[in-house]
């Protein structure tokens, strides 16, 4: 017999002969925040994350901009922001180790963790998102859910390879509790409010 | 259930450990951010010599009060280790507060997994076929050798060298590292506390944060040795970066990557992994190959049931509501290679012991270690087991009944443990019924058998059991120290024992509540 019936043989002759029905999950949504978009700034701040406020200027890429001053690579997945790193031309992801900043659109995000969710489909190559030394997310606000109960309905976990909650930057607290970030990954990252819609295509 | 406390500011176990500046910290918008396992105040210890955990003697018991007396005669570590497990769990606390359905998710949680693992085959079936339409390589191993065997035939195939892996349980469980290393396999654990477990040599002594007995001087000391950092240069951003910058390149140049798993999801084949520092994902996402290792109790039938435990799992094991990284990978990345190795490893057989399947449910939190008076006192090393805490003490009897025979004795049964688990496990009644379970199998030492037998007599009868206590009180308030501090008595060793009362319960009560009054 292979292991592999042997293991369901034996748990078919040990599983525990009780009535266990399988409960329904609620949504758990009564009570949603009156704005999505600043309860989700709120969650990512405490995780990390930073906020790009839309500057009065109107120019809603300009934090972006901003941020990419003094960076030698950038590696951007959005048409709004172009970067000098062709992820299409990737051969092997071991060739974004110098990548500075890279740029994603969050497929949607979730108010009550502040998390945004990146798939294989808005990074390209995966591991951009973590190789990459900051990471910058664009996200329309009216991709915001409220909380994992409503996340996880999204046909992404079903469609997808890969799909990643990103809640603020890479951390540890492995010595004494003091606080780090940028552990293994990224050393920080922003989020970006912009709608998909209204986004210029270059900049 | 104890009602729940008003949310407030944590409280400090030792008062003398709080730093006067916080120049560690980071805050962001006036606030000082405490996610991940990010301690809610700043601490400092003192350099002190790293006390080492317990004794190992093949398969004869493990000594844990032993270990732990050590670990307690270190104050610095004893203290630092008690204060940021106390601080992790009033952040779970806090979390808590913040959730009205927490209750009603714990209920959910416990069903859902009770349900899975009463139908566990049906489960391990439906991932199994969902996982190979994905294209997933599927593998069962039925113990820790045919894992490492399987593991290693995998990167055989693939002419693998070298090994980078996130941090897993499982494969600590199945000794995987000391396993690679007998056939030439590099392997490179990429978790900062992991990694700095694995340059000392020795085991993680958390199921979270596997360093957290370590001071930043003794960190300093292991890089200092293996990494070379300055050995007088404890900055612990200092030593985070030396971590990351010697990983770095150990990454890029790995032949393949690890990963254990949190949940697996039977309905879409996919395997989550929670993370905070993004090492699962480099490690899964850099090299072509990737191998999941996969305990065959972490089933869940259905997406939909993530969202319960992804909302339980790290608000109950650090006080933070996610960890930084929630990573599903369903299926291959274009070019990549994806294995599953399902391990029952002595679960299927766990699942048939009627008082203790039910430990199966666990999703490695460490809540109920981080409550615990023992654990938070006597270090998790001191265990010798892979399993620390109160989940140790109800899981390691189970891989080798002598070897831990004296684990189920090291608890007070205060229930702590029992009242912060997220899938409501009844931990100290476990604890408990364990100890009927190895005095039955006589797998418990002759003092403890001896003075159970007496207390079991005196039990049974109260009118002796009375005049007994009555007795003790007089006995313990006259007695000279050397009768009761003795090796004997392990409640007289590290602490006073209690004054005895002038009078005991039984006779106060007769005197002021009996007839007539």
């Amino acid at each position: 017999m292979s292991s592999r019936d042997e293991i369901l043989a034996r748990i078919r002759a040990n599983r525990p002969q009780v009535d266990r029905p399988l409960p329904a999950v609620p949504l758990f949504d009564e009570h949603p925040p009156v704005e999505l978009l600043t309860a989700f700034k709120d969650s990512l701040g405490r995780m990390g994350g930073i906020f790009l406020d839309p500057p009065a200027s109107g120019d809603a890429l300009a934090p972006v901009r901003e941020k990419l001053t003094h960076a030698k690579v950038v590696c951007s997945t959005v048409p709004e922001i172009a970067g000098n790193r062709d992820i299409a031309a990737i051969g092997a992801p071991q060739e974004l180790a110098d990548v500075d900043f890279a740029i994603v659109r969050a497929a949607f995000a979730v108010a009550e963790t502040g998390s945004v969710l990146l798939s294989d489909r808005e990074l390209t190559v995966n591991a951009i998102a973590y190789l990459a030394q900051h990471l910058i997310v664009l996200l329309d606000p009216a991709d915001i859910v409220f909380n994992l109960h409503h996340a996880y309905r999204r046909p992404e976990f079903r469609d997808r390879p890969y799909a990643c909650f990103h809640t603020g930057p890479s951390a540890t607290a492995d010595i004494e509790g003091v606080l780090i970030h940028g552990a293994q990954g990224v050393r920080s990252l922003s989020v970006l409010p912009i709608a998909r819609s209204l986004s210029p295509l270059s900049a | 259930m104890s009602s729940p406390a008003k949310p407030s500011e944590p409280s400090m176990l030792h008062p003398e450990l709080g730093a006067p500046d916080d120049a560690d910290a980071i805050h962001k918008n006036g606030r000082r951010l405490d996610h991940a396992e990010g301690s809610s105040r700043p601490l400092r210890s003192r350099p002190e010599e790293q006390p080492r955990g317990a004794k190992i003697h093949g398969s004869r018991p493990v000594d844990q009060a032993e270990a732990a007396a050590r670990f307690i005669a270190a104050p610095e570590h004893e203290k630092m280790h008690d204060e940021r497990l106390w601080d992790l769990r009033q952040k779970r606390d806090r979390e808590m507060h913040g959730i009205p359905e927490w209750e009603e998710l714990r209920a959910l949680a416990s069903a859902i997994k009770e349900h899975t693992l009463t139908h566990l085959d049906e489960y391990l079936d439906q991932f199994e076929a969902t996982a190979r339409l994905n294209g997933v390589h599927v593998h069962w191993a039925q113990d820790a050798a045919e894992h490492n065997h399987i593991v290693h035939g995998i990167l055989r195939d693939h002419g693998a060298r070298s090994l980078i892996k996130s941090k897993s349980m499982l494969t600590e469980e199945c000794g995987l590292r000391a396993y690679m290393a007998s056939v030439g396999i590099e392997v490179i654990e990429t978790d900062l506390g992991e990694r700095i477990q694995q340059l000392d040599n020795e085991d993680p002594s958390h199921v979270v944060v596997p360093a957290v007995h370590k001071l930043r001087t003794d960190v300093a000391q292991v890089f200092a040795r293996t990494l070379g950092t300055d050995p007088d240069n404890s900055d612990v951003h200092y030593l985070a970066e030396a971590q990351r910058e010697a990983n770095r390149p150990l990454i890029l140049a790995a032949d393949a990557g690890m990963t254990g798993c949190n949940f697996a999801i039977a309905e879409t084949g996919g395997v989550t992994v929670c993370t905070n520092e993004g090492n699962a994902d480099l490690s899964a996402n850099v090299p072509k190959l990737h191998i999941a290792s996969i305990g065959i109790e972490k089933i869940i039938p259905r997406i939909e049931h993530l969202a319960v435990f992804v909302r339980l799992l790290s608000r109950s094991a650090l006080g933070s509501p996610i960890t930084q990284y929630t990573s599903h990978f369903r299926a291959p990345r274009e070019g990549g290679e994806m294995h599953v190795v399902l391990v029952d490893n002595g679960r299927s057989a766990r699942l048939g012991l009627a008082e203790f399947w039910t430990s199966l449910k666990c999703i490695r939190c460490g809540a109920c270690m981080n409550t615990c008076p023992v654990y938070r006192r006597s270090g998790g090393l001191s265990y010798g087991a892979t399993y620390s805490g109160p989940i140790g003490l109800i899981i390691d009897p189970t891989f080798n009944a002598r070897k831990y025979s004296n684990l189920p004795f090291a608890s007070t049964l205060n229930g702590s443990c029992t009242n912060v688990c997220p899938v409501k496990i009844n931990i100290h009644e476990q604890i408990y019924a364990w100890r009927r379970e190895l005095v039955k199998q006589h797998q418990t030492p002759f003092v403890k058998k001896a003075a159970m037998k007496v207390a079991g007599e005196l039990l049974s009868h109260p009118a002796a059991y009375r005049a007994a206590i009555a007795a003790t009180d007089y006995a313990l308030a006259h007695l000279p120290r050397f009768v009761i501090y003795n090796g004997l008595n392990a409640w007289g060793k590290h602490r006073e024992v209690p004054h005895s009362p002038k009078q005991t319960f039984h006779s106060w009560y007769h005197a002021n509540r009996g007839e007539g009054s």
